[in-house]
């Protein structure tokens, strides 16, 4: 299989125009353009390429932490998208608990603003528990103070709320950049 | 009798009415980018939880308002969570409300406050009109056999 240049297909991918966010396209050809972004020799032998409209699946998984339902459905939405299975919890509370049963997740999305317990507090106590996976921020705030506390919680990226496929796939992008999964 | 053709222009033209009325931005088409096949849905599904979600907080603050004395942290995070719901559907003018009662709630101005809700209860019910007519328009051009035309 021929690898085509990395960064023209996460250009080609976030741009407007791009026909594969057109639904007249069949579902699998952008998200094909997307296993090329996977990370590792592993991954890459896992994906198989498929033909007609067998969904098509990554290997990477993520969590959503939200406590707002809209938010959350349109996330899952962008990540499954994208070919990303995912999982939803509702604050940072839920976040530490479905870990602390074992649960591992390749990238957090991880709401600032939450009940019980919020996202600054939630990402702290996830490092300190030795969680290593690619945690990014998504939030409304745009004081550079609260996101510059946000960022020292220990998150990997933060994003502006709404989200969007393009950020998604920087995202991605970044993620594959650090070699971490 | 209206022609498929002529449904759907009137469905476009009102869609880019509302847009140009500034109800709805960008992110309303990133909403309709992830509706598909698999996803037919998708946008009246987000919309309907917005619906839900705006209205149970609109009742919140009115309550909140009128406590006798009124918990300013707590009217900012539900306008805080309206805001951002607002703005992951595109719904622009109601997030700009919520930005101008924020301040008031900054201020611990109740006066204001009342105000900015009464201004957020009417953008949101305006909004939430158009959005029921776009909808409808949709189902029309549907059921007359055509399809909905994608945003580019």
């Amino acid at each position: 299989m021929e690898i085509i240049p990395f960064f023209s297909i996460i250009l080609f991918l976030s741009s407007p125009k791009n026909p594969f966010l057109d639904h007249t396209h069949t579902h699998h050809s952008g998200k094909l353009e997307i296993s090329f972004m996977e990370f590792g020799a592993t991954s890459r032998k896992k994906n198989k390429m498929v033909n007609g409209n067998q969904k098509f699946r990554t290997e990477i998984t993520a969590l959503v932490v939200d406590d707002d339902t809209t938010n959350r459905t349109i996330h899952r939405r962008l990540l499954q998208n994208l070919g990303i299975e995912n999982q939803e919890v509702r604050n940072g509370k839920e976040a530490i608990d479905i870990h602390s049963s074992g649960r591992n997740f390749d990238l957090i999305l991880m709401d600032m603003d939450m009940p019980i317990m919020n996202g600054i507090e939630a990402t702290k106590q996830l490092r300190a528990m030795g969680i290593r996976s690619t945690i990014v921020g998504v939030s409304t705030r745009s004081m550079e103070e609260k996101v510059q506390e946000f960022m020292e919680a220990g998150l990997d990226d933060y994003q502006e709320k709404p989200l969007t496929s393009a950020k998604l796939i920087s995202i991605l992008h970044k993620m594959n950049h650090n070699g971490s999964v | 009798m209206d022609g498929v053709v002529q449904l759907q222009r009137q469905l476009v033209d009102y869609t880019a009415s509302l847009f140009h009325e500034g109800f709805l931005d960008e992110q309303f088409n990133q909403l309709q980018q992830l509706q598909d096949e698999n996803n037919p849905d998708f946008v009246v599904e987000v919309v309907s939880l917005f619906f839900e979600d705006s209205e149970r907080l609109l009742n919140e603050l009115a309550k909140a308002l009128e406590q006798q004395s009124v918990d300013f942290k707590r009217i900012d995070a539900h306008v805080h969570q309206l805001k951002g719901s607002s703005s992951s559907i595109g719904a622009q003018r109601v997030q700009k409300a919520c930005i101008a009662f924020r301040n008031y709630c900054d201020e611990q101005n109740t006066e204001g406050c009342l105000k900015c809700l009464q201004q957020v209860k009417h953008e949101y019910s305006l909004m939430k009109t158009k959005l029921e007519t776009l909808f409808k328009l949709q189902r029309r051009v549907l059921a007359a056999g055509g399809s909905i035309p994608k945003p580019i």
